[in-house]
Formats: structure tokens, sequence, C-alpha cells
């Protein structure tokens, strides 16, 4: 079964992490990648991909003509998505595993994050027997 | 051991039917049209030379072999589909005049080289946009697999084969595909083959998510084209300007990303980890070219490369050549990138107030408008000017505004590393 596993990053200030010592930085980004290389190797990643910020983000909606009305930057938003892991497991209990190992990710000094990781399951096809 | 020997004979086979795949396939082309029917003639004839070969032995012309094959799949299945039809005449008009009787093989090498210039010439024809026409060349020119070029993008599969079924359809309904251009539109056709390469190859050299997909080598298959294409026409300066200047920025692909998969600027780069050999053959190559005296872009970025590459450290590298180099570069093309990258050559040599000088006329450009690159150098000689506080700014404003992860966790580094310089007030390291 798929989940998606989305980051959040809290507040409107665009990376936390761009206060943080050099270090701390280099301990965080090379964590995102041997956990994405970790997934690969077991054959449980199926996407990931990272997100630009916020500020170049907007909202479409159609116009009556159809054409896209376009909505800037949201001031009132708590929080965005800064990126998501799809992985393909065989319970969801791994799938919570592999969630709060994200969730674990070193921040500043090193210490774990303990961010919030959304966890969605991705729909499937129907089953045989209702195909 | 039998079987060693014969996965041998097959490693060659397969070598072989790649090298013959774009002339066969232009061949047909040109002599057909049809661009899906003839892919699939060909990939016949490849599956039954694959079948036969190995048991039979390989034929003396075997170009000539698959040519024959193909052709005769294709006749067979026009054929078959007009008697169906009642209409044989659709056989007449599809095949040309002087091949309605049986015709020899192709063994002539000029025929040749104009059948790999035409696929080439087809495949990134100017109606076609540059990702279709990248993904089209793969296939067609490169031989690789819609598999092979979806990983190469990261897409789905089915997302690849409807781009280049699109492509081809939009070189059918163009109907200018199949004609060998002329004169001045030779050259401007010239010019979108290479700028598709151009893309290829940067498409492959930007480091990537850092996700453990294994991604086809992009760079390698465009350096391997430029160096076909180049063989078909080698008094092209910008063709051989293009051969160089990947050639010599693909010399220091190891060096260039650190362990964390960060970006290693130039200037830092473990000049020992280059490859040699791929320096000596663009340097080699770049100044045989240069003076021939048709001087483009691609010959000016190449130079530049070479000045770059020749130098043992970066404290050693010849700024003023770089300098005037850029000075030509920006007469000739009406890029910003290349003004940016002038406005840092300005500060290498006469220091960093008169590149941020540079770089505010620079600014001014709308189509410079909120892009990172501009923040970037900003940030870059900001530093060299002392300015700490507004550098860190500049950095992290570029890094919001990448869309390369790689780039902006390099950007956040910098930052990062600015303000431990700052607390520590140290004196700024330029550099």
């Amino acid at each position: 079964m798929k989940y998606m596993l989305m980051m959040n990053h809290p507040g409107k200030a665009p990376y936390q992490m761009a206060s943080w010592p050099k270090e701390d930085i280099g301990r965080h980004i090379q964590f995102m990648m041997s956990f994405a290389a970790k997934l690969g190797a077991a054959g449980e990643l199926v996407a990931a991909e990272g997100l630009g910020g916020p500020e170049q983000a907007k909202r479409v909606r159609a116009g009556d003509d159809g054409k896209p009305i376009t909505d800037g930057v949201f001031p009132e938003a708590k929080e965005f998505l800064v990126g998501y892991w799809i992985i393909d497991v065989d319970s969801p209990e791994r799938a919570y595993q592999i969630a709060a190992e994200a969730s674990a990710a070193p921040g500043r000094g090193g210490k774990p994050l303990n961010m919030a990781i959304e966890v969605r399951q991705v729909m499937s096809p129907p089953p045989p027997d209702m195909a | 051991m039998p079987a060693a020997a014969e996965s041998d004979v097959v490693t060659a086979i397969k070598r072989l039917l790649r090298e013959v795949a774009p002339q066969v396939l232009g061949v047909i082309v040109r002599r057909y049209r049809d661009f899906t029917a003839c892919e699939d003639a060909v990939q016949e004839a490849f599956i039954a030379a694959a079948a036969q070969w190995p048991r039979e032995g390989m034929p003396d012309n075997p170009r000539a072999w698959l040519t024959q094959v193909a052709s005769r799949r294709i006749t067979d299945q026009v054929r078959a589909e007009a008697a169906r039809r009642h209409r044989e005449a659709l056989v007449v008009s599809l095949i040309p005049a002087d091949e309605q009787i049986a015709h020899a093989a192709d063994t002539d090498g000029a025929t040749e080289r104009d059948d790999t210039l035409d696929l080439l010439f087809m495949s990134c024809h100017p109606a076609l946009s540059p990702a279709s026409a990248i993904a089209l060349t793969l296939r067609a020119v490169g031989g690789l697999t819609t598999a092979e070029i979806a990983r190469a993008f990261m897409v789905p599969e089915a997302t690849m084969a409807q781009r280049i079924s699109r492509a081809k359809q939009t070189i059918k309904t163009s109907g200018v595909a199949f004609e060998m251009p002329e004169g001045g539109d030779l050259a401007a056709r010239l010019g979108s083959v290479v700028h598709a390469l151009y893309l290829m190859f940067s498409e492959g050299y930007a480091a990537s998510s850092g996700t453990e997909i294994i991604r086809t080598d992009l760079s390698g298959e465009a350096l391997r084209l430029t160096r076909m294409l180049h063989g078909l026409v080698p008094d092209e300066t910008e063709v051989a300007g293009l051969l160089a200047l990947m050639l010599l920025t693909d010399a220091r692909r190891a060096a260039r990303t650190g362990p964390v998969g960060e970006i290693v600027p130039l200037d830092q780069q473990d000049r020992s980890v280059w490859d040699r050999d791929a320096i000596a053959e663009g340097v080699e190559l770049i100044t045989r070219t240069l003076p021939k005296g048709r001087v483009g872009p691609y010959q000016l970025q190449a130079a530049i490369a070479a000045v770059h590459d020749e130098a043992a450290t970066a404290a050693e590298t010849d700024w003023p050549q770089i300098l005037a180099l850029y000075g030509v570069l920006a007469r000739l093309s009406d890029n910003p990138m290349v003004a940016l990258n002038q406005a840092i050559a300005i500060a290498m040599v006469d220091g960093p107030a008169a590149g941020l000088k540079r770089l505010d006329e620079v600014a001014a450009d709308p189509r410079l408008a909120g892009h990172h690159r501009l923040d970037a150098v900003r940030g870059h000689l900001l530093e060299r000017a002392g300015d700490l506080a507004g550098a860190i700014a500049s950095y992290r404003r570029a890094a919001e505004r990448t869309a390369s992860i790689a780039e902006r966790n390099y950007l956040l580094m910098q930052a990062a590393r600015l303000r431990d310089v700052e607390k520590a007030g140290a004196a700024p390291t330029t550099g």
C-alpha cells in the first residue's frame, strides 16, 4: 500500500534552516539524502520531491472565460508544504515508522526536530473482483 | 568458456546495433517518410538481427543488411495495407520513383553521413519544444528506449511515450520534415540541433534532487552525440565549440559536488580529480577551432572554460583573459546570464566595487527580475567587498528563489558560513 508523507514547515518565515550554523545545515542535508537513499535501497521509495518556497506559490482559479486568475502570496498561512515522499510499504505501521524517522531529522545543534509529518494513504485501483 | 564467449558476441552486436541505429533509421525515414512506421520496421530488423547474428554470424555489411530487412518489412506493410484497401497506388506514391526498382544496399559514406544528419535535423525540428526535441533525439539518434528517456527526465514512461508520439505528430503536420535544409536554412537548423544538444548536456549536468533514482547519463549521451555530429560536419566551428565546451565542463564533474551532494564552486574544487585527458582534448579542439575565424558563443564559452581548466590553482586563473572573452561574448549574444558572469570577471580584475557597479546595470534587465542568480552573484560580490550582512541577506534571498535543492542548500550554507564568520568577529575570507 502506498502512502504520502508530507513535511510541513511551521510559520511564514521561509526556512528555519536558514538561521542554523553551517554544521547543522550540513547534518540535516546529509540526513535527508541518506534517508531517501535508504528508502530507495529498501524498495520502499516511489517518489520524493522538495517544493519551492511559499513566496513563489500562487493560488489559481479559472475565471468565467476559463482563463487563469492567480492569487499571490498567502500571509494568513500558518504552515506550508516543503516536500513529500511517496512510499510503498506492507503496512500502515511501517509507514508510521518511516514518518517518525523523518520527523526526527536533526535540527539546530543536531537535536531531533520532531516535526509533524502528515501521513495519507494513496488511493489504489479497485480490487480484482470489482473491476 | 562458451557462456562468456557468447555474451561477448551479444555485447558486441548490441554495441554495433546502437551505432548503426541512426543511420539505418535515417535511410528508411528518408525513403518512406512515415516516422512511426519506419521506426517499427527498423525495430523489427534489429530484433531479427539480435536473433540471427549470434547464431549465423554477422553479415559483411551489417548496416546494409539491416536497411534491407527494414525496407522489406515496411514495403510488406505498405503493400498489405494497400491490398486490404484495394489501393495499390499507395505503394507507388509512398516509394520514390528511383526506389521502385530493386535498389542496391547503401554503402556510400556520404549517404551515411546525410542520413544521420537528416535524422538529427528532423529530431531537433524548430517546430518542437526543446524538451520534445531532446526526447526525440535520444530516441531516434541516441537509440535509447522510451523507458530510459523517461528515467532520465524522471517522468512516468507513459508520459514520455506520449511526449515522443506527439513530437512525431508535430513533425508530420509541419510538412517540412524530410527535406535536407540548404544554405541559410541549414545553418539555422544546425543551430537548433546544437541548442538541443547543449540543453541535453545541461539537463544531465544539473545536480539531481538527491534521491537514489538512477538517472540515465544525459551528459554522456549529449557528449557522444555532439562528438558524432562534429565528425559529420568537422568544419562547423560552433559544433566544434560545443564539443570542446562539453569536454572542458564535464572534465570537472568529479570535483563539483561534495560529500552531502552540495555544489562545490569552481574556486574550491579539488583540481587533482579533474579529468586531464578530457581537458587536453577540449583545449586542443578549441585552440584548433578559434583561428578559423567564425567565432560564436559556444566557442567563446569553451575558451573561457579552457582558461579555468588550465589554471593549476584558482588563484592562478587568468581573469583578465576571461574578462576579455566575456566582453566579446556579451557583444555577440544578448544574454543576461553572460552579463552576470561578466560582472564576476570584472570584480576579479578590477575589484568588487567595479563588479557591483556592473551588476547594478545588469539588474535593470527585466529578464532578470526576481532571478536567484542575480542575488547569488550579489552575495558573492558583497562578501568580497567585506559587507557580510549584505552578503548574508543576498544569499538567503537567492536560496528562497532557486528551484534547485542542491543550489538552495549551497546558498544556505554560504549564508551560514558568513554568519559564523560574523560571530567569530574574524576577518572575512575572500575567495
